[in-house]
């Protein structure tokens, strides 16, 4: 059942988040503890195991990988020390780069409106963002009465701000790609 | 003139929740010959044992009666409390209000009363009782050890460095078990043919330890300390002491058997050496599959260098004086054939964990990779399946087995470490691994040699084109699972070893439902069965692995040493007598009893009593026609005064 293309995804997973999910006895600790855990498809701890299987399709087409909020509650609790926020962020990597299209791709869609955001001003810009998430997601008001909260709050600027050395982000960025 | 004391306990409140105690001890109080009634929180205490020493003296007490919990666990205590205080311990009874009475009654008023009536029977009782003196029995100081695995020669060899002579009694050629056919042992991966070697070797040279090999025990007659056992050993065709194991008849021996069927390691032939290391290390020929009784063949006979074998050698029958014995008699597997559904025994390739252990030991594979039975081909996928008849009351074994966690993990990681590209599936139903360093090592196996662990049973086990097709389920996951595997190794059911139930009879010890024998108590006595001076070792009694077996024997034999330690035994002198003026010698007891205490005295023409024999379990006192069988201090007109205050 175990074939050498389950052999490898194991591996890639290792390698890119440094984890053993080997550790993993499935108490699912980490599926209780996750706050976002009843909105997903797979639970964290399945994930693990489909990686054993070589799922690789069924787990980068999953919500799970994208509801992560990474907030590290599942790691900090995992009593085999595996950080699985790692192995979220590895997974999404991977479907990143191989173009997979699965559920929650809106969450994708910020991920990257998000960094590229980052790179041109070194700042996040919430407008700009909105902006942009909803020329690519569409639903332009369904978080209106939410945005004019935020806005009489004084939590939405309309002009954007840059750090005073862009150049230097986009160098980071440069060498994160190059690492890659 | 009767003077018996009452002593009612509270237990805490085990028994006052449900027995108004002061009541009870009022009533006892103006009952006929009691002269003394008081309660104590805890009787069994020093301050309350106290109470009755001191009211023995004082009231000058000739009888005493404890209303407290079951005789069972303290008769003896109390007994003990009357003869340090000048009173004959037979002159003490207890009457049980706890089990018998507040334990298993709601009602007050009823529970109170009851346990007033239970203290007059017993009150009458103590009236008419006789003091006795235990009868004092020698003992002879030589153990009986049914069964030379690993527990049988522990128990051997502690009671002989103990300074006791003992017979080691194997119906195997060889002794060591199935220790001897094991591959390595967890959790240190020691190769158990050099762990048992050194024990072997041992066992060989004390010059206190006699080995009988072939050999079974017939009967047991007698009892504590003078046991007569029958023993009758097998011929094995060959004489021990000109055989040196050269292996030459082994060679020309035209019957083969197929290696990987057998269980017995070495078994090729019909006159085989059982192992490398076997004790003793001479040839054993099957007299079930040598032809020699068919076509006269006697090639081996004709090979051996020093005129060995010997066709015409009977078997031989003795009788040995023993003191104790000790029943480490072991396990056996459930068998393959009842688990159709694993397909065991129907394909080749589906094998029990036993068999694997002989595809793992290295002097199977004599440092080749190992090689699964049907093809002779290396296998890349093997599935272990766990509980393959343990935990399924489907199956008769509601029990655990106990070892099977553990050894399938050790199976997972020897087989990764032999095929490093393999792969190896373990479905379970729940992981034990309770035991120093047993959670770390099963957790090793799925973290360093990727065993995968599904928890889920398998539902079917099929061929399909040289595969064997593993239909499960992952439970974690909630989805069916397929494996095409090229093993299957089976964790199948510890049973008792074949012929307990047999040994059991012949021992007079009994056994649970499964047939594994039983301890008197499970926590306190784990190692004594009922029958006293037999006692139990190993997977005889339960399953249980090596160190918990060798613990087990070694406690086995420190009860024989402890007994051996006694110049007399004492025999309880509640046993039954004959009034010979009434017995007619029509010989009913003899047939009742169970112990054979009870014989026709030839010259007499009426029956007698071996009073070392007898239990004082009543059966023959209640068979005997006329009543001339009466059994101390339950005689008839004691039971019948009892009953009238009853009823």
């Amino acid at each position: 059942m175990i074939d050498e293309s389950a052999k490898s995804l194991l591996a890639t997973i290792r390698e890119k988040s440094g984890q053993d999910i080997l550790a993993c006895y499935h108490c699912q600790k980490c599926v209780v503890g996750c706050p976002v855990a009843e909105f997903m498809d797979v639970p964290p701890n399945a994930i693990h195991r489909l990686i054993q299987y070589g799922r690789k399709d069924e787990i980068l087409k999953s919500a799970t990988i994208w509801l992560c909020a990474a907030c590290e509650t599942c790691g900090t609790r995992c009593p085999n020390d595996i950080d699985i926020a790692r192995v979220m962020d590895a997974l999404k990597q991977i479907a990143v780069k191989e173009g997979v299209k699965g559920k929650e791709r809106d969450v994708a869609v910020m991920h990257g409106l998000f960094m590229s955001g980052i790179r041109k001003r070194g700042r996040m810009h919430e407008v700009s963002l909105i902006r942009d998430l909803k020329l690519r997601t569409g639903g332009f008001f369904k978080d209106i009465r939410l945005g004019i909260k935020m806005f009489r709050l004084g939590k939405l600027s309309l002009s954007a701000e840059c750090v005073k050395n862009v150049k230097d982000i986009k160098q980071m960025f440069d060498r994160a790609k190059a690492i890659e | 003139m009767t003077r018996i004391g009452v002593f009612v306990c509270s237990c805490g409140l085990n028994i006052a929740r449900t027995v108004d105690i002061e009541e009870v001890v009022r009533a006892m109080g103006d009952y006929p010959g009691v002269v003394h009634a008081i309660n104590y929180k805890y009787m069994c205490s020093d301050p309350g044992q106290s109470t009755i020493k001191d009211a023995i003296r004082d009231e000058n007490l000739d009888g005493v009666v404890v209303a407290s919990c079951s005789p069972a666990l303290h008769e003896v205590t109390f007994r003990r409390t009357c003869e340090s205080a000048g009173l004959n311990p037979y002159m003490c009874e207890i009457a049980n209000i706890r089990e018998q009475c507040s334990w298993v009654h709601n009602d007050r008023e009823k529970a109170t009363q009851k346990a007033g009536e239970t203290i007059a029977t017993v009150v009458e009782k103590v009236r008419f009782n006789e003091a006795l003196v235990p009868i004092s029995v020698p003992v002879t100081r030589r153990a009986l050890v049914i069964g030379a695995g690993i527990s049988g020669i522990q128990a051997a060899l502690s009671i002989a460095n103990s300074g006791h002579e003992v017979t080691l009694l194997e119906r195997e050629p060889s002794i060591g078990g199935h220790l001897a056919g094991l591959a390595e042992t967890y959790v240190t991966h020691d190769c158990s043919p050099c762990l048992l070697s050194s024990r072997i070797v041992e066992v060989k040279r004390h010059p206190r330890i006699e080995t009988l090999t072939c050999s079974e025990i017939e009967d047991l007659k007698g009892y504590v300390g003078n046991f007569t056992a029958k023993i009758k050993t097998k011929a094995s065709l060959v004489d021990p002491v000109r055989c040196d194991g050269c292996g030459l008849c082994v060679e020309k021996c035209p019957v083969a058997v197929a290696p990987q069927t057998e269980r017995t390691p070495g078994k090729t032939k019909a006159i085989w050496i059982p192992s490398p290391q076997v004790v003793p290390a001479e040839a054993v020929i099957d007299r079930d599959i040598c032809t020699h009784f068919q076509d006269g063949c006697d090639l081996c006979k004709k090979v051996c260098p020093r005129d060995a074998i010997d066709f015409d050698q009977g078997d031989r029958s003795m009788e040995k004086e023993v003191g104790a014995v000790v029943v480490a008699t072991g396990f056996g597997l459930y068998p393959k054939e009842k688990i159709g559904e694993y397909g065991h025994g129907k394909y080749r390739d589906v094998i029990d964990g036993l068999e694997f252990e002989r595809l793992l030991s290295v002097w199977e594979r004599q440092g080749r990779e190992i090689r699964r039975p049907s093809d002779g081909k290396v296998p890349r996928e093997v599935v272990f399946i766990q509980c393959a008849g343990s935990r399924d009351p489907e199956h008769g074994m509601p029990y655990c087995s106990k070892v099977c966690c553990m050894y399938t993990a050790k199976h997972a990681r020897m087989y990764k470490q032999a095929v490093p590209d393999g792969q190896a599936y373990v479905f379970y139903i729940d992981v034990r691994a309770g035991g120093k360093g047993y959670e770390e090592y099963v957790n090793e196996s799925t973290k360093d040699e990727g065993t995968l662990y599904l928890r889920g049973k398998v539902a079917r086990v099929f061929e399909d084109n040289g595969k064997i097709m593993v239909w499960g389920v992952d439970t974690l996951l909630g989805k069916k699972i397929e494996i095409a595997a090229d093993l299957v190794v089976l964790a199948t059911a510890m049973v008792p070893s074949e012929g307990a139930k047999d040994l059991a009879m012949r021992l007079k010890i009994s056994s649970d439902q499964y047939g594994f024998f039983s301890e008197i108590h499970p926590k306190m006595r784990p190692v004594e069965s009922p029958t006293s001076g037999v006692y139990l070792a190993g997977c005889a009694q339960a399953p249980r692995d090596i160190p918990e077996t060798v613990a087990h024997a070694s406690a086995a034999a420190s009860k024989v040493a402890a007994l051996f330690s006694r110049d007399k035994l004492s025999h309880e002198p509640i046993v039954v007598n004959v009034d010979e003026d009434i017995c007619t010698g029509c010989a009913i007891c003899v047939e009742a009893c169970p112990y054979g205490a009870r014989e026709i005295d030839e010259w007499k023409r009426i029956a007698s009593v071996r009073e070392v024999l007898c239990q004082g379990c009543g059966a023959c006192a209640a068979a005997c026609p006329n009543g001339a069988t009466g059994q101390k201090n339950f005689t008839a007109s004691q039971v019948l005064s009892m009953i009238d205050v009853a009823i």
